[in-house]
């Protein structure tokens, strides 16, 4: 229990601070993927062939390709696109993107694919008579998707997104490469440096499954408390 | 709605834009899993030769650095995409890597040996104590035809993108059956497990590793330098390019130069050396 | 972009691929028995039977994929007991360690998919055949097992192109799969982006052809 300890002989306060990391990184990428999703699912949802072919391949590519080439590519590539983009705009110094940031993108990418899927489903399982009702009625189209759809298609959307969180968190354990002391890197470190990858890995399938278990706690209360009123 | 766009926008712009562009400090990427040269503690930070060594030589450039973690596989490419501005993390100067980046002078050198665990069949090889491939001669071919029946047969381990994987491959010792693993740390633990039967890495990873772990690791074999394993080992720099960043990437090398002269003449490279290494390894 | 290299990197990671293969294919043949095997066990009306099942899924899926490799892996590896036991033999070899962790993890899954599958096959098929005077081993091996197979296999289509993805995690422990070979042409030539770039389009491929193997087996099975 001594490799546990806190303070300067032990990797306790080094894997509690890292576990803090994993929730921080997981929620950050499960928003980015959320910003993602909706971008996308319009997209995807969309009679256009040029924006529908860009919504698919978003989801099409990123499910279909491992995390970790996903994660490498963003953290190798990254920062290259974005100075690219900057310069075009006449912006030709480097820009650095911390680590953080990178990793919760990275993963964010991912995760909005997911994303975007469970919305497309939950959007187009809406009864149809709903959209007709209120184009009778005569409710303009933003009104209708922020009033009668958003709210629904959140309903319906809770507990698959469940799962994508699941995938989120478990994802974040592959982010190592950009450097980002999370779960997995700090465990690493620690069989490494302790010469004993058992009990730090085994440690570390705890520390997950804990988060698992409190986020799936908290996400049924939700659930419970949103299917009221139906 | 405005008020939306406007909270995208911002919340986007601080996203993006983070870190100040060429602040004075010098950011120096290592690996933290090598040691003695680099390493972690149990608080988690890093030590080793090479952090102290940065330290020492940052201090006689005059200005304020940051040591950057980065994976061994990825200490190049992540160089070269600017994750850092130097490497110091026990990395050979190689024909190989002068394709694409520059080295400072060297400021160690390491010798190359193989181990065994105690009771391999491999204990005892009749080879001179040091072979030096640069120098070669009829007495290295003669180790190396050694070393090569030895190893036939044998799953021999090495880390991933190190010289020492260059001199398995390159025909030297003939066809090696090589595993490749992504940290020195990890040779260590299946070399002691059993899965490596022999491994190659720098003579001090291994007689670190025994000392710290109990575990009985004996080298075999000569110590190997010259040739594959380049000459010594130095601060790695991107080529300068053009424009303000190739200026500054230039200047680098020379500022290393110049404090690597400076700590060598002062006599801190071999203290410190002596202390992580247990005898001198500056150069 | 380093086009040439692209170019000639292709020939080296498509026969890298078939590692790739190899261990998919292993891993989903052990872990559908795994699947069947726990699926039934979470059927059962035992209480500490059903939970066991329940409990061997929910660590399987409830942590991720790298660290059960890294356990089976590193951790047992330093296990004296396993050292000197029979089970060395497999668990000395990367190769093995790999595909024990890929079916657990994809037996995991597969237990669930196929105990939903179960659990939706309508009584009546089953009472039907009882008052048909099957024995019951026969109503589940020819009636429900090719009901749940049908039922389920959109659901098991995405679990195969999961474990395609979770391959890639072989190269952590010194295998040399479609990843593997990647990242070492990358140590090599320093340019990480070319080389994924072609490594991503290989998988995407692949991903490409289950995806439409099992849309048509599905349409197939559609009576």
């Amino acid at each position: 229990m001594e490799l546990l300890a806190f303070g300067k002989t032990g990797w306790g306060d080094e894997l509690f601070y890292a576990t803090l990391m994993t929730i921080a990184v997981s929620i950050t990428a499960m928003l980015i993927g959320f910003f993602f999703a909706l971008i996308f699912t319009p997209l995807k949802l969309s009679k256009h062939k040029l924006l529908n072919l860009i919504g698919n391949s978003y989801t099409t590519v990123i499910r279909g390709v491992p995390e970790l080439l996903v994660i490498y590519l963003f953290f190798f590539g990254g920062s290259g696109a974005i100075m690219f983009v900057a310069s075009m705009f006449g912006y030709y110094d480097y820009i650095e993107i911390n680590a953080f940031i990178t990793g919760s993108f990275a993963i964010g990418i991912i995760s909005g694919a997911y994303s975007t899927e469970v919305f497309r489903g939950a959007i187009q399982s809406i009864d149809k008579g709903q959209f007709e009702a209120a184009k009778a009625l005569g409710i303009k189209k933003h009104i209708q998707f922020y009033k009668i759809i958003l709210p629904q298609m959140l309903r319906l959307a809770i507990p698959n997104l469940s799962n994508v969180w699941q995938i989120t968190l478990k994802d974040t354990s592959l982010i190592s490469v950009t450097g980002l002391v999370e779960i997995m890197r700090q465990s690493y470190v620690a069989a490494g440096s302790t010469r004993d990858p058992l009990f730090f890995y085994s440690f570390a399938a705890v520390l997950y499954l804990l988060l698992t278990f409190l986020s799936m706690k908290l996400i049924n209360r939700l659930e419970t408390k949103y299917s009221k009123g139906f | 709605m405005n008020i939306f766009k406007k909270t995208i926008i911002s919340v986007l712009a601080s996203l993006f834009i983070i870190g100040n562009v060429y602040a004075d400090k010098i950011k120096i990427g290592t690996e933290g899993a090598y040691p003695p040269w680099n390493s972690k503690d149990a608080s988690g930070k890093l030590i080793g030769f090479e952090v102290e060594l940065a330290w020492t030589l940052c201090r006689y450039i005059g200005q304020q650095c940051e040591i950057v973690e980065q994976d061994w596989d990825g200490m190049i490419p992540a160089l070269l995409m600017r994750k850092f501005d130097v490497i110091m993390a026990g990395m050979s100067i190689t024909d190989e890597r002068l394709k694409v980046i520059n080295f400072s002078q060297g400021y160690a050198d390491e010798v190359a040996s193989l181990a065994v665990m105690k009771g391999s069949s491999l204990e005892g090889m009749n080879t001179p104590e040091g072979i030096n491939l640069t120098l070669g001669g009829s007495s290295v071919k003669k180790a190396l035809k050694t070393i090569e029946s030895a190893l036939a047969g044998k799953t021999v381990c090495v880390q991933t993108a190190t010289i020492h994987q260059n001199f398995l491959e390159s025909g030297d010792v003939g066809s090696v059956n090589v595993r490749t693993y992504k940290t020195q740390d990890e040779v260590n633990l299946d070399l002691a497990s059993g899965r490596c039967d022999v491994a190659l890495a720098a003579a001090v990873a291994f007689t670190d590793y025994a000392e710290k772990s109990g575990k009985p690791v004996v080298l075999v074999g000569p110590t190997f330098s010259g040739g594959a394993f380049g000459n010594g080992v130095g601060v790695g720099i991107r080529k300068g390019g053009s424009g303000a960043i190739g200026e500054r990437d230039a200047k680098l090398l020379n500022d290393f130069n110049k404090a690597i002269n400076l700590a060598r003449k002062n006599g801190d490279i071999s203290r410190i050396a002596t202390k992580w290494f247990g005898f001198d390894a500056s150069m | 972009m380093d086009f040439e290299l692209m170019i000639n990197s292709f020939p080296r990671l498509l026969s890298a691929t078939i590692i790739t293969l190899k261990l998919l294919s292993m891993s989903l043949f052990f872990g559908l028995f795994i699947g069947l095997f726990f699926a039934v066990m979470r059927m059962s009306k035992n209480i500490i039977i059903n939970k066991f099942a329940y409990g061997y899924s929910y660590v399987f899926r409830g942590t991720p994929l790298l660290v059960q490799i890294f356990i089976i892996y590193f951790g047992f590896g330093q296990i004296e007991f396993i050292r000197n036991s029979i089970l060395w033999v497999i668990l000395k070899e990367p190769y093995w360690c790999a595909i024990i962790a890929f079916a657990l993890n994809t037996g995991a899954y597969t237990s669930e998919i196929l105990r939903s599958a179960f659990q939706t096959i309508k009584k009546g098929y089953i009472e039907a055949g009882k008052s048909l005077g099957i024995s019951s081993k026969i109503i589940f091996y020819k009636i429900q097992i090719p009901i749940a197979i049908k039922q389920s296999l959109p659901a098991y289509g995405n679990e195969i192109i999961l474990m395609l993805k979770g391959t890639s995690l072989a190269s952590t422990v010194t295998l040399m799969d479609l990843t593997g070979v990647a990242k070492y042409i990358i140590s090599t030539t320093f340019k990480p982006i070319e080389v994924f770039i072609v490594a991503g389009s290989i998988y995407l491929f692949m991903t490409f052809l289950i995806h439409n193997l099992i849309k048509f087996l599905e349409r197939r099975y559609n009576y």
